[in-house]
């Protein structure tokens, strides 16, 4: 018998929010049958203000899933869209007050939801997945390398049986847990050898002049987030930079990508205020 | 409310008449059975007592053919290791991909070990082919270890069939028959079977305790090594309680066969008929011609097995599921899923399993709930909506 806390049988009890909004401004789909749990998202979105005004959820799953699904729809009424897509599968499960490990992933697939909808609202179609340079690693539950090292990164994950419990990845017949030891074991070696050119390269806590914080933007760009975007088969472009505020454009596999919305605050804008000034801006251009 | 269980094949209440027999040994009489003094010594008759109604719930032709273990999965580890330590020049395995754990994790081990192991696939209805068996069946088969009867669906085996094969061929035979034993009646003096496991708590006596036959004439070498007890057979000191517990378990599940045939299969099929009238996009999982008297495992399409049980759970009804959720492993059951059972049905599978202890009213009661429970649930999913 699992462990849920109140809050996750309460939601679970009484879900709030289960159905589907008609004609509604964002859908997200994810998981499947097969796997044991799936969610349908679907939102109320205030075009002139960018509001979620209203969030609905169909789940097929465990308590745990349910509950997720709930506490979803709960926390994201009344956001914008921006400020929803900076929701963490953490802070869903930290809403329930915690999750067992092993349903962690219930978490992480109202996250996913949640990206889903929130890039369909922005133009890409409701079940697009990105394909790209993927490679299936668990054939059970069809996990790709690219969920795998992206839960180990935002997770902090450590052992296969973190990534079992986040992505369910090595969860059925097992046999892949060889190759999740692998990237584990790969993430975390390129992970060690960046701190080591962090330290030496750390920019001075001082303030820059315009050229200076072009170069170091540049800098940054190739050396900390190109070789991530091309590792999945993007790119990226700098368009412009207008004093604080960087102007980027996605190309490659990263055009149309569901996740280039979450790409922009997570891996872009995060890896410019670390690497070059805390209050540095960006925002993605689309044609 | 008292708790509606339906939950025997997991596991059952210890009948009254156990508890009972069982106490002077957790008081009074605490004696060893191997001590030379009367006081410990005079305990060993009551051993030998419960080893005579255990040899007469599966007609054994002799008690000396029992011996008391502390549970299936040691009996199940027992039978299958000490007949490869007897034939240490033969290395093949031959079993069934629906096994319980307690048979199939000991032979996936010896998978990584050097043994070979066939294990039998089996149809939608979860048999096995037995001409798949007699191919299987080589000079370098050691064992052959197949269930009496599977703890998730209640599909029996053609076990007189598989141990005449067995017989004929000069393979040892091994059935795990912890689901079966008491439920289903079975002589050893007809059945050609070498090994049989079975377990106390499945049958009303409690846990911690079980029995393995092994046929007079059998290879045996010992699993647990340690003293003299169960003729050196097993070492230990006797489980004196529970042991007594299992005897009088025996003995009243013997006089209760009859009515796990007539009563207990009336009420089963009127829950299976009644879920499969009231709630739509259902079905029964496993074959219902060979099939345990007090099993069903209904597919409820659409919905998620673990969600089902814990609103269940809240109407204080007690069952169990093969879905993925609710296995701890992630992957929903491997017997429904080497049934080839489709995915909508296994995640929503529940198994219903009842003892001689349920009643009418227990049915009226799970059936008052039931179709509310996955009609609420069919509401949430996102699947199946055109047709619920």
């Amino acid at each position: 018998m699992w462990n849920y806390s109140e809050k996750v049988m309460e939601h679970f009890r009484n879900p709030r929010n289960v159905g589907e909004i008609e004609n509604p401004e964002a859908v997200g789909e994810v998981g499947n049958i097969v796997c044991g749990d799936a969610l349908r998202l679907t939102l109320r979105i205030d075009k002139e203000t960018d509001t979620i005004i209203d969030a609905k959820f169909q789940t097929f799953g465990c308590a745990s899933a349910i509950a997720s699904s709930s506490a979803l729809t709960e926390m994201i009424k009344g956001m914008t869209v921006d400020e929803a897509s900076k929701v963490t599968n953490k802070e869903i499960a930290d809403f329930l007050e915690g999750l067992p490990d092993e349903k962690m992933h219930c978490s992480v697939m109202g996250m996913e939801a949640l990206e889903k909808a929130i890039a369909n609202y922005r133009g890409a179609p409701a079940k697009k997945e990105m394909v790209g340079e993927e490679r299936i690693i668990c054939k059970c539950f069809s996990v790709t390398d690219k969920k795998i090292v992206r839960a180990i990164r935002e997770n902090n994950l450590k052992t296969v049986e973190e990534v079992t419990n986040y992505t369910k990845a090595g969860g059925g017949c097992g046999r892949c847990k060889g190759e999740i030891e692998k990237l584990l074991k790969e993430f975390w070696e390129k992970e060690a050898t960046k701190k080591e050119v962090r330290t030496e390269e750390r920019p001075p806590a001082r303030k820059l002049t315009n050229l200076e914080r072009i170069n170091l933007v540049q800098e940054t760009i190739e050396r900390e987030i190109r070789p991530r975007l091309r590792a999945d088969g993007g790119d990226i472009a700098l368009v412009d930079i207008d004093r604080k505020k960087v102007y980027v454009k996605f190309l490659g596999a990263c055009l149309g990508c569901p996740s280039t919305g979450v790409t922009t605050k997570a891996l872009v804008e995060a890896k410019l205020k670390e690497f070059v000034e805390e209050d540095i801006e960006v925002e993605e251009v689309r044609e | 409310m008292k708790t509606v269980y339906v939950d025997n094949n997991a596991t059952t209440m210890v009948a009254p008449e156990v508890f009972e027999a069982m106490t002077p040994f957790l008081t009074d009489r605490y004696g060893n059975p191997s001590s030379m003094h009367t006081f410990g010594g005079k305990n060993h008759a009551d051993i030998e007592e419960a080893r005579e109604s255990v040899a007469d719930l599966i007609g054994a032709s002799d008690p000396s053919e029992i011996i008391f273990t502390s549970c299936g999965t040691e009996s199940d580890n027992t039978a299958i290791i000490s007949t490869l330590r007897a034939y240490p020049e033969k290395r093949h395995i031959i079993t069934t991909k629906v096994e319980h754990p307690a048979v199939l994790n000991v032979c996936k081990y010896l998978d990584t070990a050097g043994y070979r192991v066939t294990y039998l696939g089996v149809d939608g209805e979860g048999m096995i082919d037995l001409n798949e068996l007699k191919t299987a069946i080589d000079p370098d088969t050691a064992i052959i270890s197949i269930m009496y009867a599977n703890n998730e669906t209640g599909v029996i085996f053609p076990v007189e069939e598989i141990a005449e094969i067995a017989r004929v061929r000069g393979v040892v035979f091994h059935t795990d028959a912890v689901q079966a034993a008491g439920k289903i009646p079975f002589k050893m003096t007809g059945l050609p079977v070498d090994l049989l496991a079975l377990s106390g708590h499945k049958l009303h006596a409690p846990k911690g305790v079980g029995a393995l036959y092994v046929r007079k004439g059998t290879k045996f070498v010992p699993f647990l090594i340690g003293g003299h007890q169960e003729q050196t057979r097993r070492g230990g000191t006797e489980n004196v309680a529970s042991i007594v517990g299992l005897g009088v378990a025996c003995r009243l599940a013997k006089k209760a066969v009859e009515e796990e045939r007539t009563r207990i299969k009336g009420l089963r099929d009127r829950l299976e008929s009644a879920i499969l009238e009231k709630v739509p996009n259902t079905r029964v999982n496993g074959s219902t011609e060979s099939r345990l008297p007090n099993t069903s495992n209904v597919g409820f399409e659409f919905v998620e097995g673990e969600a089902i049980l814990l609103k269940l759970d809240e109407k204080d009804i007690a069952a169990s599921s093969g879905s993925a959720c609710t296995s701890g492993s992630l992957a929903p059951s491997h017997v429904l899923r080497a049934m080839g059972i489709p995915f909508t049905f296994i995640q929503g599978s529940i198994r219903f399993s009842l003892s001689r202890y349920n009643t009418d009213k227990d049915i009226d009661y799970i059936m008052e709930h039931l179709p509310s429970v996955i009609e609420r649930l069919r509401q949430i999913s996102p699947y199946g909506r055109e047709k619920a």
